[in-house]
């Protein structure tokens, strides 16, 4: 006999397994609760059975093992109390924002003479009483995420499933969705949110890290992050020294995990040994140690086993990169129009040799298109670039020769094998016989490839495949390097280990251009550039950015993620001015 | 953001089938309107379709451009030269010589040659076989053959009317009278043929795409998630095109009649019947195709392999099916349309004859049943693979 369930406890599941097929089940035996009242936060990166927990708890697929009680039932007979937000949001892209909430009003037997009623207050909550009749295909993508919300939310369900709602979305909405699902719990409706922004652990009542099927930590998000509280710390003071610091930071043995903040480092002390202070760390006459707030991200990295080594073995066996007083990458007012829309607008921005340069920005702000004119994949529609000296419009192919690029998701061939990707790539990129030989062996080794060598690089782990990318992107020894979101979605190790790659990598003299979302990222280069409804809105070092955004609002140690929305607001007000002055 | 709370203890919720199969419904009713892809399957296509079958293509040999070579002075050679002229078959090149009529083979000016030779009239008058040589192309085997039979033709009719002259007797009278479609118009049997491609086409085709279409977008995952039955799901998807398959229907029959003139002895009633009960396998199929696919792409190949292609060659539509080796005759009665379009055609042109329309439609149903029950086997109201 089971135990009977806790009254206050919305939804359980225990000893859930499920396996699609492969070596390792998507779910080995996992247990949660969801309380009324509380958010609970499903937390773990790409591929850790996050969908697959979130869909047999709405009863979209059936658990191999285990039991699923939803308010005492099974999740088929309790339908009616499940309020579910897929990934992708689940709506009708050709339908009104009204004829959604309509239609699921409709399918959830919302009573005929209640729905007015909820149907504005859904829209005030959600603020988008004033796009009623637009199609939902037109929305941004925030407005679409609070139109999810609010087609689950429509007949106000005591469970509530939000799968991974602020992947993607700029900073302002993931606050605002914050805000509307606090407001909800106060209502006493039990929400789970699957994320794999760590960061949004935290605000959590409790969480569930999941990591490859298996449960790691459940517990208030404290309770992680409470017993390394004394084991984080800030170390500042050698100025333009910051790689080199970090990179003999994380070859001690004491130290588990670092991370670049601005001109600062973070480091994670390993459990039994003592926080070192400024002398035993040994970075420099004026190194400066102070205790620092953990976060629940270093308590998954210790939960993983620590992150890697500082020394790049990809950085070791590259070729040094020549200095130069030439910039390596510039862009002079790049804008590309697709018919009324304008994805990028006068964008530009130099980055030196040897520096690592940020595109930041959510989803469809135009990161990618100005990536892409860049690398001579698009064709600016006014503006010039130059990649390591080639003009963009001239001479494109040396440009591109001259450069590797990682794209955005996986872009190799999922059916060939690593062993013949890596051989195309060599190809691609030029290299032959003995030297594309000596380049695969290095690459596989560096990358430890070998064990999955013939393998479909379609099969291998997200990690794996995200090694791969880079691996046929570096293969060649460019002088510049594109990287489109390389970290997406990959947990946190293997984030740092990319990032160990770019740190020595540009020490070498490598010029790195990178995107991404993930706001803390942005600390590890030495500019970035903020990117928001196709403008550059704010240009500088992350510190300087951080420092505006702090003069903007007032708050003393302002995060990246602070800056970008104070950023963005400014910008918007601008925006509004010269909208009144046209 | 409002201040008001949100209810948690709200309404209890009044679901019923019924209100989920309306609401579904107005959804896919919504969706079509705005989708300007299924009005042009559904209006645009069908009118396409029967401007061909109904002017451009033709099936019927008129004026085919062939060489008369007259190498023969005699008055009998020159009355078959004459009858060759004025028949509405053959547009006619008289040319003296060979030679020249080669070239002109040679370059497609013309697609045959007849060629009346010099003993031509010499042996009319002693009585002897004529001998006339046809000439055709036969890298176009089907116009060579009319070209072959019709030219025969002509000589045929010449040596009757030569007898006659003479004063002998024809051998036979034939009397040719052909019923239903007298003019043996290809027009008047094309444009039925036209409405079942136009049926198919919504039936599966688009049925097909539009279940899809729900899998890839994710918005199936969400609809499952509501206490929606797949049963309701099915028949909102049924319904709507059911009734689009039925107006695009009318739409052809009454353009067929007042356009192309085709004759309509039948009843609206039996036509109705004829048309509800092709859609049944055809629906069946889509839905079958697209919940085992869940992805357009290869649902609209696999609609197009299963559904369009054999309505298009095994159907009778524009191969007969008489003429067809066993083997593939054997496989057209398991295409649905081969039954509709003797349906169809008899309507069209004989009227109400149901001894040859009933069994046709209980035969369609029954490929319904079967459909429908494959699609309800595949499709689980689950994600699980």
């Amino acid at each position: 006999m089971a135990e009977p369930i806790p009254a206050n406890i919305v939804a359980q599941a225990r000893g859930i397994v499920k396996s699609f097929g492969g070596e390792k089940p998507a779910l080995g035996g996992v247990d949660l609760a969801v309380t009324p009242g509380k958010v609970t936060g499903l937390v773990g990166p790409d591929g850790a059975g996050k969908t697959t927990l979130i869909r047999i708890l709405a009863g979209l697929m059936t658990p191999d093992a285990g039991e699923v009680s939803i308010l005492g039932g099974s999740p088929a007979q309790r339908l009616d109390s499940i309020g579910y937000m897929p990934q992708r949001f689940g709506l009708y892209e050709d339908l009104t924002v009204r004829q959604n909430l309509l239609l699921y009003a409709e399918l959830r037997g919302l009573p005929r003479d209640a729905q007015e009623a909820v149907f504005k207050r859904l829209l005030d909550f959600t603020d988008l009483a004033r796009f009623q009749s637009r199609p939902a295909g037109k929305l941004s993508g925030g407005m679409k995420q609070k139109l999810g919300l609010a087609c689950a939310l429509v007949s106000t369900p005591p469970l509530l499933l939000l799968d991974e709602p602020g992947v993607g979305v700029d900073p302002i909405s993931r606050r605002e969705l914050w805000a509307m699902v606090a407001e909800l719990t106060k209502e006493g409706i039990g929400v789970l949110w699957s994320t794999a922004y760590l960061d949004e652990a935290e605000l959590c009542d409790s969480v569930y890290l999941l990591s490859e099927g298996e449960l790691l930590f459940s517990g208030p998000p404290a309770d992680l992050t409470g017993a390394i509280a004394d084991r984080v710390i800030s170390v500042t003071g050698f100025a333009d020294r910051r790689r080199l610091a970090l990179t003999k930071a994380l070859d001690r043995d004491d130290v588990i995990d670092g991370t670049l903040q601005g001109r600062a480092i973070r480091l994670l002390i390993g459990e039994g040994h003592p926080v070192p202070d400024a002398a035993a760390l040994d970075l420099g006459p004026d190194t400066k140690v102070a205790p620092t707030p953990a976060r629940f991200e270093d308590g998954f990295i210790e939960k993983l086993g620590g992150g890697p080594e500082g020394t790049s073995k990809l950085a070791a066996a590259y070729r040094e990169i020549p200095p130069s007083d030439a910039p390596a990458i510039e862009a002079k007012g790049l804008t590309r129009v697709f018919g009324a829309f304008t994805a990028a607008k006068d964008v530009s921005f130099t980055v030196p040799r040897g520096q690592a340069f940020g595109l930041l920005g959510p989803n469809g702000a135009g990161k990618s298109t100005t990536f892409k004119m860049l690398c001579g994949l698009l064709t600016p529609t006014s503006g010039t670039g130059s990649v390591a000296g080639f003009d963009l419009r001239r001479s494109a192919a040396q440009a591109r020769s001259s450069l590797g690029y990682m794209a955005q998701k996986f872009s190799l061939y999922g059916d060939l094998s690593v062993g013949q990707n890596l051989d195309f790539f060599a190809g691609a990129y030029d290299l032959s016989g003995g030297d594309a030989r000596e380049a695969i062996e290095r690459v596989t080794q560096i990358f430890e490839l070998e064990q999955h060598y013939k393998r479909n690089a379609g099969t291998l782990p997200l990690g794996f495949k995200q090694r791969l990318a880079l691996a046929c992107a570096v293969m060649h020894q460019p002088s510049v390097l594109f990287l489109d979101e390389p970290t997406s979605g990959v947990d946190p190790v293997m984030r740092r280990e990319f990032w160990t790659h770019i740190n020595g990598l540009v020490r070498r003299g490598v010029t790195v251009l990178v995107t991404t979302h993930f706001m803390d990222e942005a600390e590890y280069c030495d500019q970035v550039t903020l990117i928001y409804r196709s403008r550059q809105i704010a240009s500088g070092p992350p510190d300087a950015l951080k420092a505006q955004a702090g003069a903007l609002t007032g708050a003393a140690d302002p995060t990246m993620e602070d800056a970008f929305i104070a950023l963005i607001d400014a910008s918007d007000a601008n925006r509004d001015e010269e909208a009144e002055a046209a | 953001m409002t201040e008001e709370a949100l209810p948690v203890e709200a309404a209890k919720p009044q679901g019923s089938s019924r209100r989920r199969l309306l609401a579904l419904m107005m959804k896919e009713y919504a969706q079509i309107r705005r989708d300007p892809s299924t009005f042009l399957i559904a209006f645009v296509m069908p009118l396409l379709l029967l401007f061909l079958f109904g002017y451009a293509v033709s099936l019927d040999p008129r004026a085919t451009r062939i060489g008369l070579v007259v190498q023969d002075e005699s008055a009998p050679a020159a009355r078959l030269a004459e009858a060759f002229a004025r028949s509405p078959y053959f547009s006619v090149t008289t040319l003296r010589s060979i030679a020249p009529a080669r070239d002109l083979m040679v370059q497609d000016k013309v697609r045959g040659l007849v060629v009346i030779p010099a003993d031509f009239g010499a042996s009319v008058e002693k009585g002897r076989p004529q001998p006339i040589q046809i000439v055709t192309d036969g890298t176009q085997p089907n116009q060579a053959t009319f070209i072959a039979s019709y030219a025969e033709g002509v000589r045929t009719n010449w040596m009757i009317s030569e007898m006659g002259m003479r004063g002998a007797p024809p051998p036979i009278d034939v009397s040719q009278r052909v019923w239903f479609n007298p003019g043996l118009q290809s027009r008047f049997f094309l444009v039925p043929g036209s409405i079942a491609i136009v049926m198919t086409m919504i039936g599966t085709l688009l049925t097909a795409l539009v279940v899809a279409r729900e899998w890839e977008r994710g918005t199936m995952e969400a609809l499952l998630a509501t206490p929606v039955r797949m049963s309701e799901f099915i028949a909102s998807k049924v319904l709507p095109y059911f009734l689009l398959g039925l107006a695009s229907m009318a739409l052809c029959t009454v353009l067929a009649i007042t356009l192309f003139g085709l004759p309509f002895r039948g009843s609206v009633l039996a036509l109705l019947a004829i048309a509800s009960a092709f859609l049944m396998p055809a629906l069946g199929l889509g839905l079958f195709i697209s919940s085992a696919t869940k992805n357009q792409f290869v649902a609209s190949q696999a609609a197009l392999f299963a559904s369009f292609l054999p309505t298009f060659l095994l159907s009778g539509f524009i191969f007969e099916i008489a003429s067809m080796p066993w083997p593939i005759q054997a496989l057209t009665y398991a295409v649905p349309a081969r039954y509709l379009i003797p349906a169809l055609q008899t309507v069209f042109m004989a009227g109400d004859v149901w001894p040859i329309i009933l069994p046709n439609i209980a035969i369609m149903l029954c490929f319904g049943m079967v459909f429908f029950f494959l699609c309800f086997r595949a499709t689980r109201r689950s994600l699980d693979a």
